[in-house]
């Protein structure tokens, strides 16, 4: 028996809240009246029951990946397997990496097999899967603090971008994070693999054994985390500006590998206040870019996007 | 073999949905909605989400997977646009981002609708309390920073002057983030850790109580010692011989105040610390403070000297009082003539209840003031003067995030506004630093023509639907203020 998930418009009655459990989405199409309705009530079904799909493999969901063999079946967890796959003969990973992204992507899917949309996107808790024919756009919006509009920097995302995902992890978030990164932006193909690479680049963001950071086991948090007893980050002290430089530098590091490899397009990396880009040009050239090193206060941690499309303007 | 319980056995399981997840006590599941509080699984936000929605006026509204959903996004005739995250330009010489009219009474309004990005701005605070906050124009720190200072004190309040070009943009650039995200914060209401030098910490939150040293203020004092002799002369009169009402500012003398003279309370021999201004009102009896009536004492004979041998008479009794009714003692002097403290007898209990029932209860007020510069306003209109013209005129109505605001006398629009009466969440700032607020300017589409609008941008309210973008239709805000 699927219980219902809560499905409702927010305020603005021009996009869509799902919940369930931890699952939180915020979904908005663009497009034609009769498609949006239709879009939208797609995103509703395949959001029913969704869930459950994901907990009836959770265990295994929960193991570290094994690059050899998939033993998931449903489509969701195969793709959070899929995301997770390239970086788990490196370190430990488990699909969980990947879940945000890979549920905003199957959402979506689910949308525009059902409706010819101008742009749509998924929003799950900042990871976001983007649709987008050609001639639009997104602007996401890289905000300093949550709960105000000021923005610190824009990403546009054009139509005929490559990207249609993105992805945020750091230790502010609900999941727990090995690194200390206040927020790290990852732009790539697709959701999950954003997701995934976000993970992967936010731990390396560390300073390890540095006197103020205050980690602890993530199994004495949450019982069934799957990082088990992996020191996760709850506390970062004091830091130097040469401390600063050195965490960012390993992070920068990190996503330049994953760039080379084609497993993300961009990466912005932000802590204490600094802020590192690492991108193709095409990247840079489409807005995360400018200085290489900014120094504007504050520390990213979420998305926004700003929904000015080609269209409005020209209206 | 005695060993302490594991400490897994105090977590309990969520059965919530069906991640099943383990929760140990003072955490939230994965989903952050439920938590183990001690022990008891217990909801965590959705009331405060539904509260919220519901005190900012917001619309719950039903998904209809099926049915009749026409697709309207504004639903209701009356909605109010406001700027609220509606974007903007800096330096803001292009047209504002949104330019909406509607059909209001039959006049065809216009309202433009921008966030203005104010390196001039900042927060008057007035806090209710009659404590010691800390002298006047002493400094005003948030994390150490100097963000603003003291101001002069109000009836029953102490004012704060915060932010300011001079802190914002004319300090550190610590000085200037700490500033900034102090103001942000208290214009959308959240609390504020201050300390003022030489003074007390205080945690400020518009609509709360203030918190003086870690103490909640509850009430406003009634009036000041003098006034307070003045109200209840006639309620002590025949039930106590001597009643001293203890404030920071006036203290109040029954027997030597022109209300006790009235009623021909006759002498008690008492003797006041403190400088005498008229009959039976003292200034400065102690230093001022966080004890009785906003002065520094815990035991209140410490403003008294000893009594006149030759008018004071054993078995004199006498209330002393603060000027909140927050604290009081009942003293009878002994053969000595020295007051001992005997319990408050019950007809006088009840004056002092009529004290505090006629404070009111003691808040903290922050309005936003800042003031929409040349480049802001020729986002509204080519010929900015024009438009400070109508708003003198009156023919332009301003508001900001929708509630009403008092725009200055004098050049240029600077204008203050009741942050609690803005919807959540609509202050912003800009790396600058600067904070972002929404300000809204309401006027006739022939005013706005001949003041040279941008015409060209104006969009009827009827195409608001798909895709407006970070609009946010709402209803009025109405005052939140709790206590």
């Amino acid at each position: 028996m699927t219980r219902a998930p809560q499905l409702r418009f927010l305020d603005d009655g021009r996009r869509l809240h799902l919940q369930d459990g931890p699952i939180d989405l915020i979904v908005e199409a663009a497009g034609t009246d009769k498609y949006v309705r239709q879009a939208y009530a797609a995103a509703a079904r395949r959001f029913t029951g969704l869930l459950d799909e994901l907990c009836d493999e959770l265990p295994l969901l929960r193991e570290a990946a094994d690059s050899t063999h998939c033993r998931l079946q449903g489509r969701v967890a195969r793709r959070m397997h899929d995301a997770v796959v390239p970086f788990a003969a490196d370190c430990f990973i488990t699909p969980m990496a990947a879940v945000a992204g890979s549920v905003a992507e199957e959402i979506l899917g689910s949308m525009i097999e059902k409706a010819h949309l101008d742009r749509a996107y998924v929003n799950n808790g900042g990871d976001i899967a983007l649709h987008l024919s050609r001639g639009e756009h997104f602007t996401v919006g890289l905000a300093d603090r949550p709960d105000a509009p000021g923005l610190l920097r824009t990403i546009v995302v054009h139509g005929d971008d490559q990207s249609r995902g993105i992805a945020n992890s750091g230790r502010h978030g609900r999941s727990f994070s090995l690194g200390i990164a206040d927020a790290v932006t990852v732009l790539a193909r697709t959701a999950s693999q954003a997701d995934a690479a976000a993970t992967i680049i936010a731990n390396a963001v560390d300073l390890p054994g540095h006197p103020t950071i205050v980690r602890c086991p993530a199994r004495d948090l949450q019982p069934d985390s799957d990082l088990g007893p992996r020191l996760v980050t709850r506390q970062v002290g004091t830091l130097s500006g040469v401390d600063v430089d050195h965490a960012l530098a390993a992070g920068a590091a990190s996503a330049r590998k994953l760039l080379a490899a084609a497993l993300i397009d961009g990466a912005a990396l932000r802590l204490e206040g600094e802020m590192i880009v690492v991108g193709t040009s095409a990247i840079e050239g489409s807005g995360i870019s400018a200085p290489h090193r900014a120094s504007e206060p504050g520390a990213p941690y979420m998305f926004k996007i700003s929904e000015v499309s080609k269209r409005d303007e020209k209206r | 073999m005695l060993t302490e319980p594991p400490a897994a056995d105090d977590k309990i399981r969520c059965d919530a949905c069906p991640v099943m997840c383990y929760i140990k006590p003072g955490a939230a599941g994965a989903c952050d909605r439920y938590a183990n509080h001690n022990g008891e699984l217990v909801r965590v936000d959705p009331h405060i989400l539904l509260e919220r929605t519901v005190s900012h006026g917001g619309r719950l509204v039903p998904f209809q997977a099926t049915g009749d959903w026409d697709g309207k996004i504004v639903q209701e005739p009356n909605v109010f646009v406001t700027a609220i995250g509606a974007g903007t330009t800096y330096p803001d010489y292009k047209p504002a981002p949104f330019m909406v009219s509607s059909e209001v009474d039959g006049v065809d309004m216009v309202t433009v609708v921008t966030e203005g990005i104010f390196s001039y701005c900042g927060v008057k605070v007035k806090i209710d309390t009659d404590r010691y906050l800390g002298p006047e124009t002493a400094t005003v720190r948030a994390q150490g920073e100097a963000i603003g200072h003291v101001t002069t004190s109000e009836y029953g309040s102490q004012m704060l002057s915060l932010g300011g070009v001079h802190h914002l943009t004319g300090g550190s650039k610590k000085e200037g983030r700490v500033t900034c995200d102090a103001l942000m914060d208290l214009s959308n209401c959240k609390p504020v850790d201050l300390t003022i030098d030489g003074g007390a910490n205080v945690i400020v939150q518009a609509g709360y109580p203030p918190i003086v040293n870690g103490v909640a203020e509850e009430r406003m004092r009634v009036g000041c010692g003098s006034a307070t002799i003045g109200m209840f002369a006639k309620q002590w009169h025949g039930k106590v011989d001597e009643v001293v009402v203890v404030d920071d500012h006036i203290t109040g003398v029954l027997s030597e105040h022109q209300a006790g003279k009235l009623l021909d309370v006759p002498d008690t021999g008492i003797k006041m610390k403190g400088r005498r201004s008229t009959p039976g009102r003292y200034f400065q009896v102690a230093e001022p403070g966080t004890g009785w009536g906003g002065t520094k004492i815990s035991d209140p004979l410490s403003v008294l000297g000893p009594f006149d041998p030759k008018k004071a008479r054993p078995g004199t009794t006498m209330l002393m009082v603060s000027t909140t009714g927050e604290h009081a003692a009942y003293y009878e002097l002994d053969e000595a003539l020295r007051p001992i403290e005997r319990e408050l007898p019950s007809d006088l209990r009840a004056s002092v209840e009529r004290i505090q029932e006629n404070c009111e209860p003691a808040l903290c007020t922050v309005l936003f003031m800042a003031g929409a510069g040349g480049s802001l306003r020729a986002g509204v209109t080519d010929n900015p003067v024009r438009l400070t013209r109508s708003v003198r005129d009156a023919l332009t109505r301003v508001t900001s995030g929708g509630a009403p605001v008092y725009v200055w006398p004098g050049g240029g629009i600077t204008f203050m506004v009741d942050v609690t009466r803005l919807p959540a969440g609509a202050f912003g700032y800009v790396p600058t630093p600067a904070l972002v607020a929404p300000i809204e300017f309401t006027l006739r589409l022939s005013d706005y023509a001949a003041l040279g609008g941008h015409m060209d941008h104006v969009r009827p309210l009827a195409s608001l639907k798909d895709n407006l973008g970070p609009l946010h239709a709402s209803s009025p805000a109405q005052p939140k203020v709790r206590t």
